[in-house]
């Protein structure tokens, strides 16, 4: 279950940013901030490689003492990125996997409304109940 | 609903304050602040029982059967009264509205005062109206809509889809003339006409003549003439929809569906195409909501997702469109009634794995065909939808048109039992689907396993009597040796698009086979007719060389040992599973002009086979087999009733065996014969415990036979993947950049 779940542009702005409130959201904010650097990095590190070589999920990008940062992007340069609590017991590969696809999968139906400006903060319905289920239940 | 309304319709009555207001409690008004429809219905039904004289309590509602009507005096509005009056006189208002229908109308028509009193008015004697409702059955009476009108009612009960929605004519009066709504208010009263003058409906499209309509009315006329529309509106449809049951709120008239069709028309002449992303954007636009709904409107009824409405996610999109202008909440889900009917949701039941597959394949091109402009059929395929739709908010098309082939596919998947090789065999369990039973049975006994032995042998006592079964085996015993090509019978094809032909010779098995055949009798796994069980070969050609089985005994070609084979005939006593194995073999071979070439490696099979059953078996069991043997053989022949089967099976077998690797060839012989015995097996069930031992032994030698087939033909597989590997790395290294 992530703590904090972000959408952001090509131009590094974000386009969707959520996470539990519960905490200083501001912390995340940040966080997912200097995450950037480390998906350019990991970007740039493809080097000459073919783009659809390129893999979409990242992987973990940086671990902190609480928290661990998974990243991925998409073939537009749109930076996915989550927040996951690390005392979680250790959520698998695979399952951040999945949530990414899922997220994928949502992001792209956002961007197939035609009254969806791509640029646009994201204010669908349907995304936010799809990150809600993926946030981590927290009372 | 205003309480101040109720309470003054009530007030006439014989009952006093304290009553209504216990009603009310009772109802759980007070609790709420306002009327729910559900208070009011109870109160009503408190009301009726007040006034019969029974005590007021929530279940003298039910337990009173015969409750009359609630009497209501008329109000000093003549308008009421004039209603209670139509009321009164309706005795009967179980199903017929008709009697309590005119008033809304007449009463919008009379009506150009003011407006609060408008409102209430109707609402009043809609109220009024009510007690043959919830009494009676729940069917709203047209009047009621404007209870649930959240613009325009005084009461939070807003957004109560269980309105029928009324024709959305009407509902753009507002952005058309008021005048011609009100006067379409009369035409529909009057005529019960279809509500939307298509004028009314085309102002929609025109941006400045609403614009301009709109500025010049002000709200309350519009509110009034909504109201006084929308009711009649509603009348009319009330009426049409009379004989149908409960009403979907959202569902779509046919007038409706007319509308949207012809709006769908002028964007895209097609019916069956798509409207893009674009044009649907500009068209909704023109609605004046905001964009923020229009998306959300957007997700809901782009069903498949593919940035294009179909006419079905069209008339979708604008009834929720017409439905949100009109005061409707949006929903969160797609409502029942606004999906687009998908096409062959009866395979995708049937189909156990269809929701992991194909998300979106087919969704949009299923779309146009199912297209059906009544509503009646897309409501029904609807609940087979339903629950698999029900998971993800924006609904996906989960269950997807299977091709028949793959239909078939999933059943023989589903047949098999093992799915290691579940991949690699897909496209074998395509070709079966095209097989003939006899294919199937002839691949299951050229393919014999431990397993298929197995089933073989517990199946029937008839060669014919479980081909499904067997070839089920087959396949399961294909998935096993899955990964080598050549190995499957003719019916499936090889798996793989023969990679590992460099491996897999591609020569004349037969040639091979010939020239082999000395190589053959020392390394091959035995051939038996029988069960000889594979690691035996080193056993080989020995000793018990007549133990060739009888089907050898049986043979007059003349193979390496000939003279071995005269003899057999006499030691086809041996093992009665032997002889009837043999005897199968034998007719197959008998029968068989080419089977010179199958003879030697049979021959030496049965050799090593029937070395190892002399091996194993007591030599007193073979006394009494040979002494049960004459009627074994007798007996033999019955599972040779067949006799096409085995006949087939052999061809089958050896048209296999050419282009197989020496070993794969071997192997599947060995197969084949072990199979071809089994089926001989139940049949001489009769016989000793011992046979039937011996049949447990010999299964286990295939089963360890097959179980060193299935590594071996693994580590091919292993190195063939290698071999892909280094080439995709050598393509990667040649292909040329592209930049990022």
């Amino acid at each position: 279950m992530a703590v904090c779940i972000a959408v952001i542009a090509k131009e590094n702005y974000p386009l969707y940013i959520r996470s539990t409130p519960m905490e200083n959201e501001l912390k995340f904010h940040y966080m997912v901030h200097t995450s950037l650097d480390v998906v350019d990095e990991k970007i740039s590190a493809m080097g000459k490689a073919l783009v659809d070589q390129r893999e979409l999920y990242l992987g973990l990008l940086y671990p902190t003492e609480d928290y661990k940062v998974y990243g991925f992007v998409t073939n537009s340069k749109v930076k996915l990125v989550m927040v996951v609590d690390s005392s979680n017991t250790a959520l698998r590969d695979n399952e951040i996997r999945s949530m990414f696809r899922k997220l994928h999968n949502s992001y792209t139906d956002v961007m197939c409304n035609p009254f969806y400006n791509p640029g646009d903060r994201i204010q669908s319905r349907a995304f936010d109940n799809m990150v809600t289920s993926m946030m981590i239940q927290v009372c | 609903m205003a309480e101040p309304a109720v309470l003054t319709s009530a007030d006439d009555q014989s009952t006093d304050m304290t009553f209504l207001f216990g009603i009310m409690e009772l109802c759980g008004a007070t609790r709420l602040g306002y009327f729910g429809r559900s208070q009011f219905y109870i109160a009503l039904k408190l009301v009726a029982v007040a006034q019969s004289g029974f005590p007021l309590r929530v279940e003298s509602i039910n337990t009173v059967k015969d409750l009359p009507l609630p009497r209501f005096v008329a109000s000093k509005n003549e308008q009421e009264s004039r209603h209670a009056a139509s009321y009164s006189s309706d005795s009967e208002n179980q199903g017929s509205y008709s009697g309590v229908i005119p008033p809304p109308p007449g009463r919008g028509q009379v009506k150009k005062g003011s407006i609060s009193h408008d409102a209430v008015q109707p609402r009043a004697s809609a109220d009024q109206q009510e007690p043959a409702s919830p009494i009676v059955s729940p069917q709203q009476s047209p009047p009621t809509s404007p209870h649930t009108w959240r613009k325009h009612n005084r009461h939070s009960s807003g957004g109560n889809n269980e309105r029928p929605l009324a024709g959305p004519g009407p509902f753009w009066s507002p952005f058309g003339e008021a005048q011609s709504g009100s006067s379409a208010g009369d035409t529909v009263w009057s005529g019960h006409s279809p509500p939307p003058p298509q004028e009314n409906w085309v102002s929609f499209a025109d941006t400045p003549p609403t614009s301009t309509l709109l500025t010049m009315h002000p709200a309350s006329v519009q509110d009034q003439t909504t109201v006084r529309t929308v009711a009649s509106a509603t009348t009319a449809n009330e009426i049409r929809r009379q004989s149908s049951s409960y009403d979907d709120p959202w569902k779509i008239t046919d007038e409706q569906r007319q509308y949207y069709i012809n709006q769908f028309k002028t964007i895209q002449p097609d019916l069956n195409g798509f409207i893009p992303g674009s044009a649907a954007k500009e068209f909704f636009t023109k609605s004046k909501l905001p964009i923020l709904e229009l998306s959300h409107i957007w997700e809901l009824s782009d069903f498949d997702k593919d940035g294009a409405l179909t006419l079905d996610e069209f008339c979708a999109a604008f009834h929720l469109v017409v439905a949100r202008k009109n005061g409707y909440d949006l929903p969160e889900k797609l409502p029942e009634s606004l999906m687009p009917k998908l096409i062959d949701l009866e395979d995708a039941a049937d189909v156990g794995d269809q929701p992991g597959e194909v998300g979106y394949s087919g969704s949009p091109a299923e779309a146009p065909p199912s297209k059906s402009p009544s509503m009646p059929s897309l409501n029904q395929t609807w609940p087979e939808l339903n629950q698999s739709s029900e998971d993800t908010a924006i609904v996906h098309p989960v269950p997807i048109r299977m091709t028949p082939s793959k239909i078939h596919m999933q059943e023989m998947e589903l047949k098999r039992t093992s799915s290691d090789h579940t991949n690699p065999t897909s496209p074998l369990l395509v070709k079966p689907s095209d097989l003939s039973e006899e294919n199937k049975i002839n691949s299951t006994v050229k393919f014999a396993s431990g397993n298929t032995v197995a089933d073989g042998y517990s199946s029937s006592d008839s060669f014919t009597s479980d081909p499904e079964q067997i070839g089920s085996n087959v396949t399961r015993q294909r998935s096993h040796s899955g990964t080598s090509p050549d190995n499957i019978a003719p019916p499936p094809p090889p798996p793989r698009p023969q990679p590992s032909h460099s491996r897999s010779s591609s020569l004349d098995m037969n040639r091979t086979f010939t020239v082999t055949t000395g190589q053959q009798q020392a390394g091959v796994v035995a051939h038996p007719p029988a069960v000889p069980p594979r690691p035996q070969p080193s056993q080989a050609p020995g000793p018990v060389a007549h133990r060739p089985v009888d089907a050898d005994g049986l043979m007059t070609h003349t193979s390496t040992s000939p003279q071995q084979i005269p003899e057999q005939p006499n030691f086809a006593d041996f093992s009665q599973f032997e002889v009837l194995a043999a005897s199968n073999v034998n007719e197959e071979q008998d029968d068989e002009a080419e089977k010179h070439a199958e003879v030697l490696p049979v021959e030496k099979a049965s050799d090593s086979a029937s070395s190892l059953r002399v091996a194993k078996a007591d030599s007193k069991t073979e006394e009494k087999t040979a002494a049960s043997v004459p009627a074994n053989v007798s007996k033999g022949t019955a599972p040779l009733a067949p006799p096409p089967k085995p006949v087939r099976r052999r061809l089958k077998s050896e048209d296999e065996l050419r282009p197989d690797v020496d070993e794969h060839t071997q192997k599947t012989g060995v197969l084949a014969a072990v199979l071809a015995s089994q089926p001989s097996i139940p049949r001489s069930v009769g016989k000793d415990k011992k046979a039937i031992q011996a049949s447990i032994r010999r299964n286990k030698e295939t089963n360890t036979v097959l179980a060193r087939l299935n590594s071996e033909l693994q580590q091919q597989l292993k190195d063939v993947l290698e071999e892909r590997i280094s080439l995709e790395v050598q393509l990667e290294q040649l292909r040329p950049f592209s930049h990022l």
